[in-house]
């Protein structure tokens, strides 16, 4: 009983960071109907950033994330710009995908190139710090990063809600066309609304890169993670991201407690198999789509 | 099949069938098995991702799957050597039947999350053969017997065990392009709701298309593991085996015949030329990139319907007639598939 409960504070915990992650992820493909699998990238990027700035300059990673977030934001909209733009539009879908992959690819080997592959962490000197209350382990790590995601989560929700640009994204989530009729400039808002989704890696790559070692070729199991998350949610839902991010986040730390970490990656394709075969559209998919 | 379809396919197959004769160097033997190893992998890729238009980022696990069969049947022994080669079919329909649960789920929903699903299953299939050691020996890879070939002509089985794969490979697909498989697929592609609602079993069409592929895909990535003789999870399910798959038929392009042969004819050697130039896997990975990106932004329809639409553009304008809209047309057999997806402009 004490395990399960200790696994359930950290997954909990955890779930936060893959519910930041996640979120950016499902607010691209709610924009611009692509999947991107560069997000997995671009959150390994970011955590070797932070690792640089903490190694080189001596900078906490929570602090690096004001740095990190304006690149990775630079870099989202670089990306949207010069790649994703200039597609067919007949294609774009089904280019998109291949595309986004492409800069994963291009990402992993630019990393691997700079950082070689060996395992890294970024650690601060309190990675390991944590607190016992009534007799069960609080990482103090994972509980900032816990909050942060929280923080960060209500501001993109104050962004998307009670903004301008807030307004124009969740207008052509609904219906783009209808928004660039009303004047919303679709091209600008994919543009930045890209950069936005990359943005939410850096804060998420921070403290991803404290809690777990990673290489550059660690994208591939995030990625498939975050997309079982954002399918589980419903695409281009926010809000059932979090709470999908969440109920993965929990699932997996109960599954390794009681059976083995092996089979937690086995448990995200399991349970994605049977959110399609019972409800394709996820937990809060299609009918509100766009509503967070 | 026209007349200089066959002449084309007689004069191809016929090369290569007496290419082993004429190579001496052992590199280049190499480098044949693994292009034609790709033109196989992508011509069965296509069979999915081009007709049916349902990009699967995941037949790189069904590669593996075959791989790993083949090393845990053979471990410890191949006798003459040539058991492993009538294993096979039995391989490819095993990882077919394999696939029909997940492809019947995944393709429920349309091509976006049929991505999602197959990406996510190659990496759990990776993770699988990393964490099963019992079963793969983990990372540390394993072996399959040595056969006892003699040594001057060791790599000729595997040559035509890749080739006639290669061949049954094209063969589907021309196949499917003659039948009406082929064309529910192309409606598939092109609007699915509608094709549906004319009648087409989409979902039966997609499941068959999908199962089928990863079927020789499968008995290809036996060979594969037979003939490198020792594996590991890192290559046997890697990523880069799809994207190159992925690659090659956007490459020479999608849903045609000869576009995967094509482009995996380009992009091998290419492949290898990198390799062998910037050794680190890194420049690697970033030349593979780049390649993939400027396909995509340059020629994302591939080198077949390009060539055969600016060729049916140039005849029409020949015959002086009224100014040619800039839309496919639909005179050459090659690019017919495709074609006719791309004219109608997909709804999705």
């Amino acid at each position: 009983m004490h395990s399960l409960i200790q696994a359930l504070i950290l997954g909990i915990l955890t779930s936060g960071v893959y519910a930041l992650m996640a979120s950016g992820q499902t607010l691209i493909f709610g924009i611009m109907k692509v999947i991107n699998l560069a997000q997995g990238a671009f959150v390994v990027l970011s955590a070797y950033l932070s690792y640089s700035l903490l190694t080189a300059w001596g900078i906490d990673p929570f602090l690096s994330i004001l740095i990190t977030t304006p690149v990775l934001f630079a870099l989202g909209v670089g990306i949207q710009w010069a790649l994703l733009r200039p597609l067919h539009k007949d294609d774009a879908a089904e280019l998109s995908l291949l595309v986004t992959f492409a800069v994963a690819l291009g990402l992993e080997g630019l990393l691997s190139a700079t950082y070689s592959t060996t395992f890294r962490s970024i650690q601060p000197g309190y990675e390991n710090f944590s607190w016992t209350v009534l007799g069960y382990q609080v990482n103090a790590v994972r509980l900032f990063a816990f909050v942060l995601s929280l923080l960060m989560l209500a501001a993109l929700y104050l962004l998307l809600q009670r903004t301008k640009f807030g307004r124009a994204i969740r207008a052509t989530v609904q219906n783009p066309m209808a928004a660039q009729l009303l004047g919303v400039n679709s091209r600008l808002v994919a543009a930045l609304g890209f950069g936005l989704g990359a943005a939410t890696a850096a804060a998420a790559g921070a403290v991803f890169g404290i809690i777990t070692p990673f290489n550059s070729g660690s994208h591939y199991d995030l990625i498939s993670r975050l997309l079982t998350i954002v399918v589980l949610g419903g695409l281009g839902s926010i809000g059932g991201s979090i709470i999908a991010a969440l109920v993965m986040g929990v699932g997996t730390a109960l599954v390794s407690a009681l059976a083995s970490p092996i089979w937690s990656d086995f448990t995200f394709f399991v349970v994605l198999l049977l959110v399609l075969l019972l409800r394709p559209q996820g937990l809060l998919g299609a009918k509100i789509r766009g509503a967070l | 099949m026209t007349r200089a379809g066959l002449i084309r396919a007689a004069v191809f197959f016929g090369l290569l069938l007496v290419m082993p004769f004429a190579i001496g160097p052992q590199w280049v033997m190499n480098l044949l098995i693994f292009t034609i190893m790709y033109a196989g992998l992508a011509s069965s890729w296509n069979l999915v991702g081009g007709y049916a238009g349902y990009p699967s980022l995941g037949h790189a696990a069904f590669f593996g799957v075959g791989a790993y069969s083949v090393a845990l049947i053979f471990r410890d022994s191949v006798g003459d050597g040539y058991a492993p080669f009538f294993v096979l079919p039995l391989i490819g329909i095993g990882a077919a039947l394999l696939s029909v649960p997940i492809g019947w789920i995944a393709m429920r929903t349309r091509a976006d999350v049929f991505a999602i699903v197959t990406i996510t299953l190659l990496f759990v299939a990776q993770s699988l053969a990393y964490n099963l050691r019992d079963l793969t020996g983990g990372a540390q890879g394993m072996g399959v017997a040595v056969p006892p070939f003699p040594i001057e002509t060791y790599t000729w089985p595997f040559y035509y065990a890749m080739l006639v794969l290669l061949a049954v490979a094209m063969g589907i697909s021309f196949y499917f392009r003659r039948s009406k498989i082929g064309l529910s697929l192309s409606a598939v592609r092109a609007d699915e709701d509608k094709a549906h609602g004319v009648g087409v079993h989409v979902g039966a069409v997609k499941v068959l298309a999908f199962a089928v592929s990863v079927g020789v895909v499968a008995m290809i990535g036996g060979v594969w593991a037979f003939y490198i003789g020792f594996i590991y999870p890192a290559f046997a399910v890697d990523p880069l085996i799809t994207i190159g798959m992925v690659l090659m038929t956007f490459l020479g392009g999608r849903a045609t015949l000869w576009g995967p042969v094509i482009g995996a004819f380009i992009l091998v050697p290419a492949q290898q030329f990198f390799a062998y130039q910037f050794g680190a896997s890194q420049f690697y990975l970033l030349a593979y990139a780049a390649i993939f990106l400027i396909i995509m932004l340059v020629l994302p329809r591939g080198i077949l319907p390009t060539i055969a639409g600016r060729l049916s553009r140039w005849r029409l304008r020949r015959l002086g007639d009224v100014p040619i809209p800039d839309v496919a047309t639909e005179s050459d057999s090659e690019a017919l598939a495709g074609q006719a997806a791309d004219s109608e402009g997909k709804a999705r």
